[in-house]
């Protein structure tokens, strides 16, 4: 994307310097120049160049109603009582058919409502799949410019395969319940590849023993065929994760129950996938992972209460460290930026798409489809190329 | 990519009946608008706070306690105070008619009562943002 002149800012002092001073409404503002895709906003994002990365983003997804934002809650009152500074980003569903949304997380984090030292910032959807809205990650980085220690990432409710937070966050946090029963199975092939730390919330319910097995018992396998596959070429196998997915999306990701769990997600590094998940459990080791296998920790947590909370985030630090010790966190966050711009060029064609041209090509096309005077593929070409052409100018 | 009208729902005050704010934020969403529902019970410093946070174009307060001569005045005063006295704020729920004037003389642009079809509110909000 060709870069705008910085500023435009209307206030006097231009945004980002607002933003590096920590003013919330100057991080608020920007934040919705980002979303609404405003060039001045996108220019301001030249002056904050460099100025992120110091944060530690983690993610939190899991299926609806599992308590990621209560989970969230609690999460930001133990990091505040360690004296850090906490950012939220809550991504709630856009409605497909009217583009509004009712974003509804932040109800359950009020308690901090008038903490300085917490940001909230609902975000929705706005159309992209994935479990993000458009603008997170940019979202995320205005956080961090702007001094808060941790960015809580909370996704839209997921189901099987929304996996975008792998490409965004340092550390991922995924929340199960028990009574799902079979459906458990049924997540397990896709969403479950993405976890760093794994939670069973609601554990005071019945049958969150089982979730816990079950999961132990996913990353066990995974683990055993990595082992098992290990004089192969650690490449094709165990060396993909997250490098693989933020590059080529899901179709890129292991087979059903091939290494794609935990330790698998480092990138195709020097290391091989054992030496580092070695080396992980061995800086984790000082901090305390849940068990010294050297698997994704699994925990258990009432979030209403807030039991399991401290040991949660104890893991999900330990996570961090170990992907700074390896030198993997550096991977994975170029692996992020390659997701993010690949994410912007298809946002704007998806916008040339919407355009007014783009619309009116696209409907003379279909007709012609449905008319049977065209083929799909042929139509789609042309589409493409008239987009293109417009793009060039 | 459109500019989208950003509306936070809250309940100042202690009375424990959303029902008409939640049925004003679904009508707000079907108009393609966000809505940042943050529930009952909020203080004016919850309230403005997330107001600034979630960069609202509008704040839409609900109250039927009967503190709303106290309770509206003070978010107008706590966004004014955090810069933000660009955000148009109204308010809805049970208030009587003798208090309407005042509220408005206070910064509350419309008052919104029991029956109001949800189009009025829409279009109201549509036609009188501060901002561009």
């Amino acid at each position: 994307m060709n870069t705008p002149k910085a500023g435009g800012a209307a206030s006097a002092r231009p945004l980002a310097e607002r933003v590096l001073a920590g003013e919330q409404r100057a991080v608020a503002r920007l934040i919705s120049g980002l979303e609404d895709g405003d060039p001045a906003a996108v220019g301001e994002m030249r002056s904050l160049r460099g100025r992120a990365g110091r944060a530690h983003l983690i993610g939190i997804t899991g299926p609806p109603g599992s308590g990621k934002s209560t989970l969230t809650d609690k999460l930001i009152g133990v990091l505040r009582a360690r004296g850090a500074r906490v950012g939220v980003l809550a991504v709630d569903p856009s409605s497909p058919f009217t583009g509004g949304a009712i974003l509804g997380d932040r109800l359950r984090m009020q308690g901090h409502a008038t903490d300085e030292g917490v940001f909230i910032r609902s975000l929705a959807s706005r159309g992209r799949l994935g479990g993000l809205s458009r603008a997170t990650q940019a979202a995320a980085r205005v956080l961090d410019a702007a001094g808060y220690d941790y960015v809580v990432i909370e996704t839209v409710g997921v189901g099987q395969s929304e996996v975008d937070i792998v490409k965004i966050a340092d550390t991922v946090v995924l929340v199960s319940v028990p009574g799902l029963g079979d459906d458990i199975q049924v997540i397990k092939a896709g969403i479950m590849e993405i976890g760093d730390v794994f939670v069973v919330n609601k554990s005071d319910r019945e049958g969150s023993d089982r979730v816990v097995r079950e999961i132990r018992g996913m990353l066990e396998t995974a683990a055993a065929l990595k082992r098992a596959a290990l004089p192969e070429p650690v490449d094709t196998l165990s060396g993909r994760g997250a490098a693989g997915l933020g590059a080529a999306g899901l179709g890129a990701a292991t087979g059903p129950g091939l290494p794609g769990a935990g330790q698998g997600r480092q990138a195709p590094a020097p290391l091989s996938g054992e030496a580092l998940s070695h080396h992980l459990t061995e800086s984790a080791n000082s901090v305390k992972l849940a068990d010294d296998s050297g698997l994704p920790p699994v925990l258990k947590t009432v979030a209403e209460t807030g039991e399991g909370v401290k040991e949660l985030v104890d893991a999900i630090l330990a996570h961090r460290a170990g992907l700074a010790a390896s030198g993997a966190l550096e991977a994975r966050r170029l692996e992020g930026i390659r997701a993010e711009m690949r994410a912007l060029i298809a946002f704007r064609l998806l916008d040339a798409l919407e355009g007014g041209a783009g619309r009116a090509r696209e409907d003379a096309l279909s007709r012609a489809v449905l008319g049977g005077d065209a083929d799909v593929y042929g139509a789609s070409e042309e589409l493409f190329s008239s987009i293109a052409k417009g793009e060039a100018k | 990519m459109e500019r989208k009208i950003r509306v936070l729902v809250a309940k100042p005050g202690l009375d424990g009946h959303d029902r008409g704010a939640k049925v004003i934020a679904r009508a707000l969403r079907d108009d393609g608008m966000e809505v940042i529902y943050t529930g009952l019970r909020q203080t004016p410093e919850q309230i403005a706070q997330a107001a600034v946070q979630e960069d609202a174009d509008v704040v839409a307060l609900s109250i039927l306690s009967g503190a709303h001569n106290h309770l509206f005045p003070r978010v107008i005063e706590l966004l004014k105070e955090k810069g933000a006295d660009d955000v148009l704020v109204i308010g809805g729920g049970v208030i009587p008619e003798a208090d309407y004037d005042s509220l408005k003389s206070k910064g509350i642009a419309a008052i919104f009562g029991p029956g109001t079809p949800t189009k009025a509110t829409i279009d109201f909000i549509r036609e009188n943002l501060k901002r561009k």
